[in-house]
């Protein structure tokens, strides 16, 4: 899958309470926690955002909370995809079950800045800075990973498991 | 192996297995709250299977907006027990419940060598009982609702040795946050954090669990105590299942060794806004506040409560500080009622809240206006973390947090207790 937008850029241990504050959090539809996203880090992040941007960040982005509501409230924004130099560990999970793909890239992550239009091809972890007309590789994905993307998320993956374990 | 690969290797029905090998893992026990459960219920029903892999082994505790704080709220709990009551799940309402991770470990609903998941990122706290618990979000609890198994990567583990003697009013709260602030929040990042070390023996297993329960602040996916005695005696009275004792081999491998002298360790505080800025408290200076509140799942345990009280007993909190504490359980709020705590705290001018993890997250019992300023006895300080996000929460123990409260300002427990 190619990905193409707008990048909005962030710093290092951006949580999972600015991404979405916990007073949003008595509710769970995507389209109303997106209201709020990144709201108290980045207040004019939902007037900005265009379907397919892309959110950038240095390192341990998503840290802090088991909240799910983190990146479905991201992904619902209109975010196509995340890079970042490196992951929390259950937001990496959460994003990747729901279908919001993640790249590890450092070297892309330095030379973008915000408003740079970038190109994101999925398979290959081809990342292009096209405002800049730079090339760079993101980490590949483990083959499990890419085994998840490619059933739509972990519910279809775990669908086809249990239909598996049923038909054995 | 280490004590996280000797656990996961069992469940993965491996003999051996090593750090960044992926396996599925069964699961003892899988858990969801208030926040986390309408989410998992509602993917667990797109599975469309009628029935949790077993009723026993699921648990969903309603407590970070319960006693129902709003409509939405009173809505998600209502869906949760819903859920729970059809599905024959292990629930516990209003009036049993507890702050999960205060009430599981209570409840004997964890064993040393199980693996726990669940959707909560403090899940790690009964690490403090040598089990291998993490926390995740809702689709991987729904997913393991369903399959009774999880997949996982073999974390690398660091390992953490503390040396030597703590000192008066140390804590493992201290110990943690100063480790973090070492560290830093991502030191841990994907990794295992093993406790041990002279000091560790001697800490009380309330303490371990606020030690294990803060390693998701550096990033950890585990934070591991071998069992001893005492794990044994707390575990002997409560346990509802049979479990199996994991200690780690003497030529484990581990991705780090990191040694501190724990006597040489202060009261810790953590700045705002991360978890890792933290100074001894003899270099905070004069930091006036407006809110302290004692409890959640990191330190809402007896322990906690008996420490807080050494300080606050016969003293009157500031007049310009609100003085909320905040039992962890039924059980906790009870024996703190036995042994005249609660009282004590009224009389000093602080009030006593029903177990929720409300502050914490800024849901409710405790939200910040701008400007104002808490200690908390609680695990994060990002910003807006419990109110507004220009308000400010600083980290530490329950006797920094008494003694803040009496003061009106950030203080060591030394300068109310002579």
């Amino acid at each position: 899958m190619k990905l193409k937008g707008t990048v909005h850029k962030y710093g290092a241990d951006v949580n999972t309470d600015v991404i979405i504050p916990a007073r949003y959090l008595n509710v769970s539809e995507p389209a109303e926690l997106a209201c709020h996203c990144m709201e108290d880090l980045d207040k004019d992040f939902v007037k900005r955002v265009k379907p397919g941007d892309i959110i950038m960040a240095d390192t341990n982005f998503g840290c802090g909370s088991s909240r799910e509501h983190a990146p479905l409230a991201i992904k619902a924004a209109g975010i196509s995809c995340i890079v970042a130099k490196s992951f929390a560990r259950i937001f990496y999970r959460n994003a990747m079950n729901i279908g919001l793909p993640l790249l590890e890239c450092p070297e892309a992550v330095e030379g973008t800045n915000s408003g740079d239009l970038l190109g994101v091809t999925l398979a290959t972890g081809e990342i292009r800075n096209i405002t800049r007309k730079l090339v760079y590789q993101a980490k590949p994905y483990p083959e499990f990973m890419l085994e998840l993307m490619n059933s739509g998320g972990l519910i279809e993956y775990t669908r086809k498991r249990l239909e598996s374990r049923r038909t054995r | 192996m280490t004590l996280a690969e000797k656990i996961l290797a069992a469940y993965a029905g491996k003999k051996i297995v090593s750090p960044g090998e992926l396996i599925t893992a069964r699961v003892d026990l899988v858990l969801a709250n208030d926040i986390t459960a309408p989410i998992a219920i509602k993917e667990f029903q797109r599975l469309g299977l009628k029935k949790v892999f077993d009723p026993r082994r699921v648990v969903m505790v309603p407590d970070h907006f319960v006693p129902n704080k709003d409509i939405a709220s009173a809505e998600q709990a209502k869906l949760m027990r819903e859920f729970a009551l059809e599905q024959k799940l292990v629930y516990f309402e209003v009036g049993c419940m507890g702050i999960e991770h205060v009430l599981l470990p209570e409840q004997g609903l964890v064993l040393p060598g199980e693996v726990i998941i669940g959707a909560d990122s403090h899940t790690c706290t009964y690490g403090a009982l040598g089990a291998f618990a993490t926390g995740m979000g809702s689709t991987d609890i729904a997913a393991a609702m369903a399959t009774g198994d999880i997949w996982m990567k073999v974390p690398p583990t660091i390992k953490f040795i503390y040396q030597g003697k703590l000192r008066k009013w140390v804590t493992g709260k201290d110990l943690i946050l100063y480790t973090i602030g070492n560290i830093g929040v991502d030191g841990a990042l994907y990794s295992c954090m093993e406790f041990t070390g002279p000091a560790i023996d001697a800490l009380s297993m309330d303490s371990r669990f606020t030690m294990a329960n803060m390693a998701i602040e550096a990033g950890g996916k585990a934070g591991l105590f071998r069992v001893d005695s005492k794990t044994l005696e707390y575990v002997q009275l409560r346990a509802r299942r049979k479990y199996t004792v994991f200690q780690p081999d003497d030529d484990a491998e581990y991705d780090k060794v990191i040694e501190y002298d724990a006597s040489a360790i202060e009261p810790q505080v953590a700045f705002p806004h991360l978890p890792s800025n933290t100074r001894p408290i003899s270099k905070v200076g004069d930091i006036k506040i407006d809110q302290v509140v004692i409890g959640s799942c990191t330190n809402g345990r007896m322990d906690d409560l008996r420490l807080a009280h050494q300080v606050l007993y016969g003293q009157r909190v500031h007049p310009q500080v609100r003085c909320i504490i905040i039992p962890g359980s039924q059980q906790v709020y009870l024996q703190a009622l036995k042994e005249g705590l609660l009282e004590d705290f009224v009389q000093a001018g602080a009030v006593v809240s029903t177990p929720t993890c409300g502050p914490c997250l800024g849901g409710y019992m405790g939200v910040l206006a701008a400007g104002e300023r808490a200690v908390s006895t609680t695990n994060r300080n990002f910003v807006g973390r419990m109110g507004s996000p220009k308000s400010e929460v600083y980290l530490a123990g329950p006797a920094v947090a008494a003694a803040s409260a009496v003061l009106g300002r950030i203080a060591s427990p030394e300068e109310v207790v002579r």
